[in-house]
């Protein structure tokens, strides 16, 4: 996984509240069997009109958000479904980092294990972050991990906190599924003794036959 | 004496491997189910990092979300659209090549995988259960700690059985005394999110209780922690009892014999105890419940069948108002409009929300003698070929094709439109599924969400309409 680090950055101002993983990327985008190629579909209805033309009023259609890599949203952010489809299609934009006052839990969870960052702030400070990403000639951020800060254009630092495990991972872009297998003695013994207490969670060893009433 | 747990914190202490430190665990994975959208990538990380799956004993994959609805018996090669066939196709490799049991198409077990779950008896209670789905909430309809992950946890599952995890806070909704006539399942979960926001319940395990909870059948209980997850819930739960039990009993993977009883007596233990704490109550009275229906494009955007659509110029907040504003518009609903009354295009009639057999019965009780309207069509999906099967065993088939219905073959469908059942821009959709969202069913479509029983009185009527103004 790449690593988030510290990263300076036009952000891009979103300001609506529940932003929903629909929104972020329609349904039809789904059909997928790859990671990569979403960034073109992300905020599809509201990028683009009925006939595929940008809508040229939307931040990120316009300069100098095309290239935004931080975004500044308001509540609720990323709530809807599980699908991961959701943060690829930003990463894959070039979106690394999400600042707002809160996130839909498993979108929040999804972002880390994308190598992407996201920040929650209080409203009035990402209403300030808001202000700044308005206007072209403040919307340029410096996010900095390490440190937990974020700086504005005027210089002014707003501190964020993260979830240490979480920000460790990320700053060292580790891979998790790595990390739990060396815990693989411990699973192994739990497995023994679930089995012994629940013996009946049973074991999918049929299969299900194509027709007719097996199972 | 220990101190008083939650039936949560139960499910969560007798799955914990290890505690990683942080207040970040290994928790262990009963059951891990699969569909075609949110997998492929994760069987792609395994075979780039060479892993195996763990326990494929534990694992289950079924097409749902992309399937077409109608001429199944062809299988695969009678998908038509090529994205959806190549998806399903890579399910079918991924699962042969990984060892993982598949319930093919053409079974007659297929189904919306939160309903064969159930169905099948793989879904137990004080189980872990989790699936790249955000209703995978359902499950914990019987007791069970169930909750959606994203393809990255999948994988994680995958490799290891187990996932990171920290625990949640827990929120009690007790819905105290009894529901009036013609509200259901669907009602109160509205109604709950109707008050708290589909925020309301970020960070919580909600674990739904009291009175009307109680007197509820299994298949209200599923669509109401179904839809937690519209309340901003990790996982909705409810605690196992007879009536639990009465459901699981004889089904496929259910305990049998002596296994069964050793089963039940350690689910009686699994209600939370007396004094158990949680981090936030909230108390609902079920008789100020009434039939609901959404007027916006979130789940939260919900008011009773006799009620109206907001008037934005009364919201102060300016934010506030042009997001009622925008909803308004895009729903094409004049601010202040009753919403009895409003016509209807479409009905859809599925989903993992409500297309179980008792959802089915109460949309047919209204439909049976009646016609849709001119101009409406309307949809059945079954959420399963066993519900399917059911249905036609009832004569529910008959009902509905003479009522002008399309009864149709399981999967989610209308749903979120991935197979051919789309909503066209600008239609109207009275849908028992659970998202209202902007182009959920179909790019410009435009979603009103509601029980069966409401969803069968818009068809007939060719309206949004009280269902008790149909009663017989
Ligand atoms: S029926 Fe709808 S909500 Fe349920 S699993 Fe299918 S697509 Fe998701």
């Amino acid at each position: 996984m790449t690593p988030f680090t510290r990263l300076t950055a036009i952000a891009a101002p979103l300001p609506v509240a529940n932003v929903d993983t629909d929104m972020l990327l329609p349904a039809r985008f789904l059909k997928t069997v790859s990671r990569k190629g979403l960034g073109t579909a992300l905020f599809h209805a509201q990028r683009f009109d009925m006939d595929g033309a940008e809508r040229p009023d939307f931040p990120l259609n316009r300069l100098p958000w095309r290239g935004a890599e931080i975004l500044v949203a308001l509540d609720n952010f990323g709530c809807g479904s599980s699908r991961e489809h959701a943060p690829w299609a930003l990463e894959d934009f070039g979106i690394r980092c999400i600042i707002a006052p809160s996130f839909a839990d498993i979108f929040y969870g999804n972002c880390f294990k994308n190598g992407m960052l996201p920040i929650v702030l209080d409203a009035a400070k990402v209403e300030r972050l808001m202000a700044d990403a308005e206007q072209p000639n403040t919307a340029t951020m410096t996010v900095d991990l390490q440190r937990q800060t974020i700086v504005r254009a005027n210089g002014e630092v707003i501190d964020f906190s993260t979830d240490p495990q979480r920000r460790q991972r990320l700053l060292d872009g580790v891979d998790e599924i790595a990390q739990s297998l060396t815990f693989e003695k411990t699973i192994a013994a739990h497995e023994r003794s679930w089995r012994t207490a629940a013996p009946w969670v049973r074991e999918l060893t049929v299969g299900f036959a194509a027709t007719g009433t097996g199972c | 004496m220990n101190a008083p747990r939650t039936l949560y914190e139960k499910v969560w202490d007798s799955h914990q491997v290890v505690d990683l430190g942080n207040g970040e665990c290994l928790l262990h994975v009963d059951r891990h189910l699969l569909y075609e959208v949110t997998s492929p990538q994760a069987f792609d990380g395994l075979r780039e990092a060479g892993r195996r799956v763990r326990r494929p004993e534990l694992t289950l994959a079924v097409a749902d979300h992309n399937v077409p609805t109608e001429d199944r018996a062809g299988g695969l090669a009678a998908i038509t659209d090529p994205d959806s066939r190549l998806q399903v196709a890579t399910l079918e490799r991924n699962c042969a090549e990984f060892g993982i049991p598949y319930v093919p198409l053409t079974s007659r077990h297929q189904g919306i995988v939160h309903i064969i779950g159930p169905e099948l008896g793989l879904t137990l209670p004080g189980t872990v259960i989790v699936c790249g789905d955000s209703h995978t909430s359902t499950h914990g309809a019987f007791g069970a700690l169930a909750f959606g992950i994203g393809t990255s946890e999948a994988e994680h599952v995958l490799a290891t059985q187990t996932l990171v995890q920290k625990p949640s806070r827990t929120m009690l909704v007790r819905i105290d005394g009894t529901l009036g006539v013609g509200v259901t399942a669907k009602d109160i979960v509205l109604h709950i999110i109707g008050a708290i926001g589909t925020g309301g319940a970020t960070g919580h395990v909600i674990e739904y209780a009291g009175g009307a909870i109680r007197a509820l059948d299994m298949a209200g209980r599923m669509t109401i922690c179904n839809m937690a997850i519209e309340a901003g819930a990790r996982a909705g739960m409810i605690a196992p009892d007879d009536t639990t039990f009465a459901w699981l009993a004889g089904l496929p993977f259910a305990p049998e014999g002596t296994a069964w009883d050793d089963a039940v007596a350690q689910w009686r233990t699994l209600p939370s105890d007396l004094g158990a704490n949680y981090d936030r109550t909230v108390v609902i009275d079920a008789a100020t419940i009434e039939p609901m229906v959404t007027w916006g494009t979130s789940p939260e955007a919900v008011t009773t069948i006799g009620g109206h659509a907001p008037d934005p110029a009364r919201e102060a907040e300016p934010r506030q108002r042009a997001q009622v504003e925008r909803m308004l518009a895009y729903m094409d609903i004049a601010p202040g409009a009753a919403l009895a009354g409003l016509p209807i295009d479409i009905v859809f009639i599925g989903s993992c929300t409500n297309a179980r057999i008792e959802d089915l019965r109460a949309a047919a009780d209204v439909a049976r003698d009646r016609h849709i309207a001119p101009g409406v069509r309307a949809l059945v999906v079954p959420g399963s070929g066993q519900v399917k099967a059911q249905g036609e065993a009832e004569g529910l088939d008959q009902v509905f094709r003479a009522a002008g219905f399309e009864w149709r073959d399981a999967g989610c469908s209308m749903c979120l439109g991935l197979n051919p059942d789309r909503l066209q821009p600008g239609q109207r959709c009275a849908s028992t599924s659970n998202r209202n969202f902007e182009g959920r069913q179909g790019p410009g479509g435009r979603t009103h969400l509601m029980s069966p029983a409401m969803a069968a009185a818009a068809a007939v009527t060719g309206r949004l309409t009280d269902v008790r103004t149909l009663a017989r």
